[in-house]
């Protein structure tokens, strides 16, 4: 039999949650984390199965790094000194490429409209693909680092620089996934994306690029100190605004 | 619907939708009592499917206030959306995912109680009990329509709203998906969306046109014959 | 239709005479005419860069302007996505655009004095590399507008893009100096100076605010003109 509330109730229910009664705070939170787990759950198995968005990621970071060993080779003295550049640099052409992927796969299936039809709150289905994102983006680094430490005989695989690599992909998953949302709802999608990125994340890109650089070139954790304070405010101040915003992209979305 | 008598299952009071220059949805107004079938007939461009998407909360209005069950969609979304059920052209499927998987997340995300049971339940009910591991991008148009009517109604909504359903459907999916709506509905609340006037009469009894964004005719499907009802629909279609 | 309307058309009879905003635009270009004149009469010669220094009494208060274009977009983003007026979706648009065209002034100015001091157009200096980023995004904005399918998406995604470009000055500022381990040392000055460079100000503040109302007008004028086509439309399809 189905119970069913008048207007008057869900208002009073709603207070009831307000004014603090404990039973009912943690019980609205379990449900928007399993939310948050079945989109991500659905994310992570969509691409299990198609491979789409690691794949091109894989090919493209490689193609990148590629290329980039020859176009730098042939002129630089020290190799090390275009390094951290370099591994950045394949790092955002290559995720920007997967963002733009994955998106545009939502839209031409209208998938994202039937999540709109759900009683999930906007910021779910952000968090949701944030995580998914950083889990393509993660999977892809996992194997871009290697190829570019051997390629570029670099010692990036200590723990300090794969902090600094974490937390870079952290902040460029967080503005990456409003902005994926946003460029594929435009007329140049796929020029979109990198046009709307790049600036905003100046930042990011020169904090993860230094720290790179003096942690490869052996300096101590503490030299990088305040590059890695500009990483974590540029993390929290964008995880929070994204947050935030992402309902103001989904909308009216289709 | 156990809610206080004489409450409306839907009531839109002067929607209007514009996009810029061009006005989709002019001063619709519609009541639709609980359990009420009603079909909405039209024209292409005439302004049905933006008028559902309305009513689902797909779109705000430019105008106007939408009221289901009592509740807006502005105050009181998420509840909302627990009792609103759509079926349109777009299945909203992912296709790499199985019918099963596809039913078992939405029964999710409307946080539906049992959901295996609920699964199997809506499964059977149309029919897709055999292909339930089957990727959805293996199943025929007619099947994915199915699936689309199962996750419409997973969690049991109170208003159904269906747009256009039976697109690309061919003649024996149409009938099967008669049948399907006509049981799918149930007790519920059912809006159509179709320019298929047979269809609609078959399974509701009430119905309006729609016709440049307003609605130009309303009536009780009792009162009028299929033929009568083309001659009318014909009329303000080309008036238009 | 709730558009908030500056005083300039809510004087329908006015024909001859002058309005108050063009009494600001008069006001702004003398002051701008005064500054110049400043700058390269009375403001004292500097002594280690000599006479292209005066490009600094037009190229701060440029910049001062186009940051303040930019915090306009960031409150106009800000208060349209709250309270849905699309004056405030006008005002924000008309301040990016006004606010790209100084921005690029101020990289010009910069790259000419560049040129005159140090002999090149352009140097990965902070404050350059600054101006440039905050161009960049300028840019961003503009093209996101041009490419949004409707009004109201164009408006919605550029107020997103508005408030996440400006929470990110601080962070290109820290970012940016760091990177060049440069802090912009704050020079005594002397009197001339600093009545210049204050008179620089004013001008161009007026002058923004002149490009600003005159802009916003003219777009809600249009507004209104399309409100009243369209308004022509329905009731001729009704009847």
């Amino acid at each position: 039999m189905r119970q069913h509330i008048s207007s008057a109730a869900v208002d009073e229910t709603l207070a009831l949650g307000r004014s603090g009664a404990r039973s009912d705070l943690f019980g609205p939170l379990r449900g928007y984390l399993r939310q948050v787990a079945n989109l991500l759950w659905k994310d992570l198995v969509i691409e299990l199965r198609t491979r789409d968005a690691v794949a091109s990621m894989l090919v493209f970071g490689i193609l990148s790094l590629t290329v980039f060993n020859f176009a730098f080779e042939l002129r630089a003295d020290s190799v090390l000194l275009v390094a951290p550049g370099v591994l950045w640099v394949a790092i955002l052409f290559a995720g920007t490429l997967g963002l733009g992927r994955s998106y545009s796969h939502e839209r031409d299936r209208g998938s994202l409209e039937g999540l709109m039809l759900c009683p999930v709150d906007r910021s779910a289905i952000y968090v949701g693909k944030f995580l998914a994102n950083l889990v393509y983006i993660g999977l892809s680094e996992l194997v871009l680092v290697p190829v570019f430490a051997s390629f570029f005989d670099v010692p990036v695989l200590n723990p300090g620089v794969i902090a600094i690599i974490a937390l870079g992909t952290v902040g460029f998953a967080a503005v990456g996934t409003v902005f994926g949302a946003m460029a594929v709802n435009t007329r140049a999608r796929e020029v979109m994306l990198p046009i709307l990125l790049l600036p905003v994340l100046v930042p990011l890109i020169i904090a993860s690029v230094k720290a790179t650089g003096l942690l490869i070139d052996g300096e101590p954790w503490s030299q990088t100190w305040a590059w890695v304070n500009l990483l974590v405010a540029f993390d929290v101040v964008y995880l929070v605004a994204s947050f935030l915003l992402y309902e103001y992209v989904l909308e009216d979305w289709g | 619907m156990t809610v206080a008598t004489g409450l409306l299952a839907v009531e839109a009071r002067d929607i209007g939708r514009r996009f810029g220059r061009t006005t989709a949805l002019r001063g619709v107004n519609l009541d639709v009592a609980p359990g009420e079938r009603l079909a909405i007939f039209g024209p292409n461009g005439s302004g049905k499917t933006t008028l559902l998407r309305v009513l689902a909360g797909l779109t705000r209005p430019t105008k106007g206030s939408v009221s289901i069950g009592g509740l807006d969609y502005r105050r009181h979304e998420l509840e909302l959306r627990r009792r609103v059920g759509v079926v349109a052209h777009h299945p909203y499927l992912y296709e790499d995912l199985t019918a099963e998987e596809n039913l078992q997340f939405y029964g999710r995300m409307f946080g539906v109680e049992q959901p295996k049971r609920r699964v199997d339940e809506v499964l059977d009910m149309v029919g897709m009990e055999r292909r339930r591991r089957d990727r959805v991008r293996t199943l025929s148009r007619g099947m994915q329509q199915r699936l689309a009517l199962a996750r419409a109604v997973i969690h049991d909504p109170d208003v159904l709203l269906l747009d256009e359903p039976d697109t690309g459907l061919d003649q024996e999916a149409v009938a099967q998906m008669g049948d399907l709506f006509l049981k799918g509905g149930g007790s519920r609340t059912v809006l159509l969306a179709t320019h298929d006037l047979r269809v609609g009469m078959q399974s509701c009894a009430r119905f309006a046109i729609l016709v440049n964004g307003r609605i130009v005719h309303e009536g009780q499907q009792a009162d009028q014959s299929l033929s009568d009802l083309e001659e009318l629909y014909r009329s303000h279609a080309s008036a238009y | 239709m709730s558009l908030a309307e500056p005083a300039v058309i809510r004087q329908p009879g006015r024909r001859y005479g002058l309005g108050r905003l063009d009494m600001l635009g008069l006001v702004a270009f003398t002051l701008l005419a005064v500054t110049i004149g400043m700058a390269l009469a009375y403001a004292p010669r500097e002594l280690i860069q000599g006479e292209p220094q005066r490009i600094f009494y037009v190229h701060l208060p440029m910049a001062l302007v186009a940051y303040l274009a930019f915090a306009i977009v960031f409150v106009g983003g800000i208060l349209y996505l709250w309270k849905r007026r699309p004056v405030f979706d006008i005002v924000a648009r008309s301040a990016a655009e006004i606010g790209i065209f100084f921005t690029t002034l101020v990289i010009i100015s910069g790259g000419l004095w560049g040129r005159a001091t140090w002999g090149t157009f352009w140097q990965w200096e902070p404050r350059l590399t600054f101006t440039f980023i905050l161009w960049l995004i300028f840019v961003a904005y503009l093209m996101l507008r041009q490419a949004a399918q409707d009004r109201d998406r164009s408006a919605r995604f550029a107020s997103v893009l508005g408030i996440i470009g400006f929470l990110d000055v601080p962070l290109i500022f820290f970012a940016v100096y760091l990177w060049r381990g440069l802090h912009p040392e704050p020079a005594g000055m002397p009197q001339q100076m600093a009545i210049t460079l204050f008179v620089g100000f004013a001008a161009f503040i007026a002058l923004f605010a002149y490009l600003l109302i005159h802009r916003v007008s003219w777009d809600l004028k249009r507004e209104r003109v399309e409100d009243l086509y369209f308004a022509l439309e329905e009731r001729e399809s009704t009847t």
